[in-house]
């Protein structure tokens, strides 16, 4: 038997990516909202900024980093769209009338949110990783020396309130938050089933894991672009 | 007629499985609240009947809710709207709230329930399903004395539990991903969880799933709704158990 | 006219071909009787066994236990069942349980016990030497279905539980919760798709058999209808084994499942083998009564109900009247009008009675006017669990038959916690079938019958959670061995050749019959005929019967089936699917059989078992049994369309266990 190649052997192929993934964005939203802290010293840099040239400063680790990443999301995508194809041919006479059961809304949203997540992250990676001026519909800053100083830098803060005091970009991004929220409220629960959490107590454990997880980092993420518009964060 | 209900029923009609299928509406008249669905669906066929026309063809025998072989779409869900509930054990009542309305009726849909005809669909993907792997590979008459292995109550609860599937395929009809893990994983369960079953436990697992795969049913995404629309209630901790089950079997010889 | 007149008594009495029994005897005892016949019967060399080919018809319990069986045995098996699985025959739909001598309670259970209990709970009309086996195996059952995985219910500490069941009394039943049917089923169902996953058996699943191919007046092969493309198929093979069930459906509705029928064991008749008692039928006593003239079936609730509820009816018909028109509710009914008549009659057993007599109770108190179900007939009676929940609490009722009034309330929209709920008796089980030896062979060689489709073990009634014990009993343990003795006989074994004039002949035969039944073009639906039948038979050939009924049903069943064969309305070809063709070809059948059971009810001027014969009764009212006249089986010879059927009698001994008259006052 080959595997990967079984639908369960998909799904655990899913479930393992969708850790690595649900773990970098935890960790990713705990760095974004460093933003919130204020600048430190005189010397004016925002510890945000710092952090951002911290993660760029090692090729190694960085790019390693990267790779495990993508290689994350190729095997979560392969995943998902190997399944979906099979999905999409295990019914090829669509229902007239088809009435669910649950009225829960993430699950239903599991596969066109998943790809509204990745359009976003294409979006955001041309944004603030590669930096494309486009993308910002106004120039970004890329790292470079401090103004003034010796140390180099990178210009998160400067670059994200930019982008955010654009209304549409802000828009843009708490929508996508709002998605990966509902994508990791089911993505999260789903995992431990395809893992082989059975037990009642595992149920429940990780249906509140789930959803918290989910609430986080929607409200975590979004709380970054909302402040900026609302000129909290200036 | 006071007390009695009238539906239009709107009807898939197949004439076997080459045929494209349409859609034909029905009058049930008079249709007193205690009857069950099939009744309903016996008084217009007899009508059909004796106006020498072909009745609708759907599958049903025991009429008790155990033979697994009734079931259909009843708009828009398998066995319709009722929860725990074969179409044979649905009683009028139920539409009492849609008196005078349209119910819509269709097949349990899946590439490999292929339509016979009308409500009529091939469900043999399930015995075959059985057939790779879903047994104790035991003799006649090498049976060891039946107590001498106890099994603890809590497992063979469990066990139990999951061994109450009826084979209807409503989870399948139900899954958006119409797939076929809710009745895997109930025999993979059944039989994992008790000692009598343990020595071909990882073998089973793999045989199942694969045959499974082959018949082309889709995967699971634990969605739920098979649960729901079980009308055994089958928990959706045996595709848990089935996928744990996998997952360990590629870690033994 | 007197009984006489009817039927031809053969001079032939038919021999059972068991072993030789003598009570004083230890080497010829009846303990030792099938360890004897099994040295003594012939066997077939275990390399040989791959070239013989065996036709099973049926995937019951029987069938499929029978199929796995042979299959591991080596023998290529032909399965056929006409449902789309064979995991969902009927068998699947028994609820209460399977007994077994096991003595795990230590309560005094014994095989000789069981064997006592049966032979006496079937009225005396049963075959020792039978009884004797079926109790004898049936602790290797219980191992078996246990190896297989059957998750019968446990106790705390691991070890498999028991109940008592149907007044016995000690606790030999074995469960798994109400679905102890549908767990032995699958169990062998499992054991069966391991032989198919083996290439042992090749299953054919929606076929219908509806014929029986006699070669030099041996069983060769079978005459089926695909269901699906409609083609009429023939198959050959070294014997033909039947497992099709009981013919319960005869009475319209029945506990049966809508297909159960009985054209495999009818059209086998009518090649020879013998209907055995036709007229044995079991009426069990706690169904959902009928609501309205659409039902299709009845509804069972198990039997363990009556261990806590009481039956009553209201003293006056007046009451009843009040009752049935809903202008009183029963729980307004004061005690002092409440007739509580099985207590009242049989104070010793009370509401514990066996089904039998409480089944004929429930009908004579209903015939008197005091039914309370709310039809026009008001057939059903009460069956009330306030003094239960005001003795033991709601909640222990509750947790004893939760998921009974469930059922019920699902059903009739009545809360049983609430309101009494009404039963009424409902053909359920038919003892009669093909008459078979010692060896499950019919009188016709190389045409085994087993579990229901057979007469053998349940007498004239037949014990709660018995027939799933015979039906397994004779799939697993019996037939496997016994079909050898034939099959070491057969000349040359791998018999297959469908092109001999003998299958020419009755498949033409087959198909000519569905053309006769599509070409009717009349203007009723075959239901229609299949409802008249069918009451008229519950109502005089059920649970009581009198002379005059039953020539008058002579006459009616001919009437019925003569209108059938002029009226009937069969739509669509016989080139596809087509429901209505199946089943007007059932109802063809029992239309036809229906008439044999009259005959034999006409005949058996005794009461015994269910069956209360209104000339034959005590001072009391009560069944009585003539062991001098009827002491034996009868079955019964077809000998062409409207002709009076030839009976043959089997003797009965009873070397053990002595007859007497059943008192439960």
């Amino acid at each position: 038997m080959r595997f990967l190649q079984s639908t369960i052997g998909l799904k655990i192929l899913m479930a393992f990516t969708g850790i690595i993934l649900v773990g970098f964005v935890l960790v990713h939203m705990l760095g974004n909202l460093q933003i919130f802290i204020p600048f430190q010293g005189i010397s004016g840099e925002a510890a945000i900024d710092k952090y951002g040239y911290l993660l760029k400063s090692n090729a190694v680790v960085l790019w390693g980093a990267r790779s495990v990443l993508l290689g994350a999301i190729v095997g979560h995508i392969f995943a998902a769209v190997k399944l979906t194809n099979r999905s999409n041919a295990a019914r090829p006479r669509k229902y007239e009338l088809h009435r669910w059961f649950s009225d829960s809304y993430a699950v239903r949203t599991m596969r066109w949110g998943g790809v509204l997540v990745l359009l976003f992250v294409i979006y955001h990676l041309l944004h603030f990783t590669v930096g494309v001026d486009a993308a910002l519909f106004t120039e970004v800053k890329h790292c470079g020396p401090l103004e003034g100083g010796a140390a180099n830098t990178c210009f998160v803060r400067e670059n994200v309130i930019r982008g955010f005091q654009q209304p549409l970009i802000s828009g843009f991004y708490m929508i996508a938050q709002v998605a990966l929220g509902l994508h990791l409220t089911h993505g999260v629960w789903s995992l431990f089933r395809t893992l082989g959490f059975t037990s009642q107590q595992w149920s429940e454990r990780s249906r509140i894991l789930a959803m918290s997880i989910g609430g986080l980092i929607t409200l975590g993420n979004i709380a970054i672009p909302l402040s900026i518009l609302m000129g909290i964060i200036k | 007629m006071s007390g009695t209900l009238n539906f239009t029923l709107k009807v898939w009609r197949q004439n076997g499985t080459k045929d494209s299928g349409y859609f034909e509406e029905y009058e049930a008249k008079d249709i007193s609240e205690h009857m069950s669905f099939l009744e309903m669906m016996d008084i217009v066929n007899e009508k059909l009947e004796a106006e020498n026309k072909e009745p609708i063809v759907f599958e049903h025998d025991c009429r008790e809710g155990i033979c697994g072989s009734c079931g259909f779409m009843i708009n828009g869900q398998p066995h319709g709207h009722k929860s725990r509930t074969t179409t044979c054990q649905l009683h009028m009542r139920e539409f009492k709230y849609m008196d005078g309305g349209t119910i819509v009726l269709e097949p349990f849909s899946a590439k490999p329930f292929k339509v016979l005809k009308d409500l009529m669909i091939d469900r043999s993907a399930f015995d075959r399903v059985i057939q790779s792997g879903g047994y104790v590979s035991i003799r006649t008459g090498s049976a060891p004395d039946a107590h001498s292995i106890a099994v603890e109550k809590d497992s063979a609860d469990k066990a139990f539990d999951a061994a109450t599937c009826i084979g209807c395929g409503a989870c399948v009809a139900s899954c958006p991903n119409a797939s076929a893990m809710l009745f895997t994983g109930a025999k993979v369960t059944h039989l994992g969880l008790i000692p009598q079953g343990q020595t071909e436990r990882y073998s089973r697992v793999q045989e199942m799933v694969n045959q499974m795969d082959s018949e082309d049913f889709g995967h699971c995404s634990n969605f739920g709704e098979c649960t729901l629309a079980c009308p055994k209630g089958i928990s959706l901790d045996v595709i848990s158990q089935m996928n744990k089950d996998l997952l360990v079997s590629q870690f033994k010889g | 006219m007197t009984t006489e007149d009817y039927t031809t008594e053969s001079n032939n009495t038919l021999r059972n071909n068991g072993p030789e029994i003598d009570p004083n005897d230890p080497n010829k005892s009846i303990e030792s009787a099938w360890d004897r016949h099994r040295f003594d019967i012939k066997m077939v060399n275990p390399a040989n066994k791959r070239k013989y080919k065996i036709i099973v018809v049926g995937t019951g319990l029987a069938g499929a236990s029978a199929a796995a069986t042979l299959g591991e045995l080596g023998y290529n098996v032909l399965n056929f069942c006409f449902q789309d699985s064979p995991r969902r025959a009927h068998s699947i739909a028994a609820q209460g349980g399977i007994n077994a001598a096991k003595n795990y309670q230590n309560d005094g259970d014994s095989v000789y016990r069981l064997f006592y209990d049966t032979v006496k709970g079937g009225d005396f009309r049963s075959r020792e030497s039978n009884v004797y086996r079926l109790a004898q195996v049936s602790v290797n059952i219980i191992d078996q279905a246990v190896a297989q995985g059957v998750p019968f219910g446990r106790e705390y500490g691991g070890l498999l539980a028991n109940r008592s069941f149907g007044g016995a009394l000690v606790s030999r039943t074995f469960y798994a919760k109400g679905q102890t049917g549908q767990q032995l089923l699958l169990g062998a169902y499992q054991a069966h798709s391991r032989m198919v996953d083996a290439g042992k058996i090749v299953m054919k699943t929606r076929t219908e058999m509806l014929d029986l191919v006699l070669i030099d007046g041996e069983a060769k092969g079978i005459i089926v209808r695909n269901l699906v493309t409609g083609e009429i198929e023939s198959y050959a093979a070294d014997c033909v084994v039947l497992a099709t069930g009981g013919y319960s459906n005869v009475f319209f509705l029945s506990t049966n499942a809508m297909g159960c029928n009985v054209t495999s064991t009818w059209r086998a008749s009518r090649r020879g083998a013998l209907f055995a008692n036709p007229c044995y039928t079991q009426i069990h006593p706690t169904c959902i009564p009928q609501a309205g003239d659409y039902q299709s079936k009845l509804t069972l609730m198990s039997e363990s109900l009556r261990n806590d509820g009481r039956v009553w009816v209201p003293k006056t018909k007046e009451l009843a009247e009040q009752v049935r028109s809903g202008a009183i509710k029963p729980r307004d009914i004061k005690e002092e009008d409440r007739d509580y008549y099985l207590e009242r009659i049989y104070p010793t057993f009370g509401n514990l009675v066996p089904r039998d007599v409480a089944s004929r109770a429930a009908k004579r108190m209903c015939d008197d006017g005091k039914g309370v179900a709310q039809t026009e007939r008001g057939y059903g009676v009460f069956l009330d669990f306030k003094d239960a929940i005001e003795r033991d609490g709601e909640d222990a009722v509750r947790s004893r038959y939760g998921n009974l009034f469930e059922m019920y309330e699902r059903i009739t929209d009545d809360n049983p916690y609430e309101t009494p709920m009404r039963i009424y008796p409902a053909p359920h089980y038919t003892m009669g079938g093909l008459w078979v030896d010692y060896n499950l062979m019919s009188n016709v060689p190389g045409l085994f019958v087993i579990g229901e489709a057979n007469f053998s073990d349940h007498g004239a009634n037949r014990l709660g959670a018995s027939a799933l014990m015979q039906g397994l009993a004779d799939g697993y343990f019996i037939l496997p061995y016994t079909i050898g003795h034939y099959l070491a006989q057969v000349p040359k074994a791998g018999f297959s050749d469908v092109k001999r004039p003998e299958f020419t002949k009755t498949k033409e035969e087959a198909i000519e019959r569905l053309e006769k039944l599509l070409n009717v073009n009349g203007t009723k639906s075959c239901d229609v005929f299949h409802r008249d039948l069918g009451y008229l038979m519950l109502d005089k050939v059920g649970m009581g019967r009198d002379k005059e009924g039953l020539e008058f049903m002579l006459k009616r069943v001919r009437e019925i089936r003569e209108d059938f064969w002029e009226n009937v309305s069969v739509p669509g070809t016989a080139d596809g699917l087509n429901p209505s063709l199946e089943k007007a070809n059932r109802v063809a059948d029992f239309l036809e059989f229906a008439e044999v059971m009259v005959y034999d009810a006409l005949t058996r001027s005794e009461s015994c078992g269910g069956h209360f014969r209104e000339e034959s009764q005590t001072e009391e009212g009560e069944a009585k049994r003539d062991d001098e006249q009827f002491c034996h089986v009868a079955a019964w010879e077809y000998r062409g369309p409207g002709q009076e059927p030839i009976r043959h009698t089997e003797e009965l001994t009873f070397d053990y266990v002595k007859p007497s008259q059943r008192s439960y006052k």
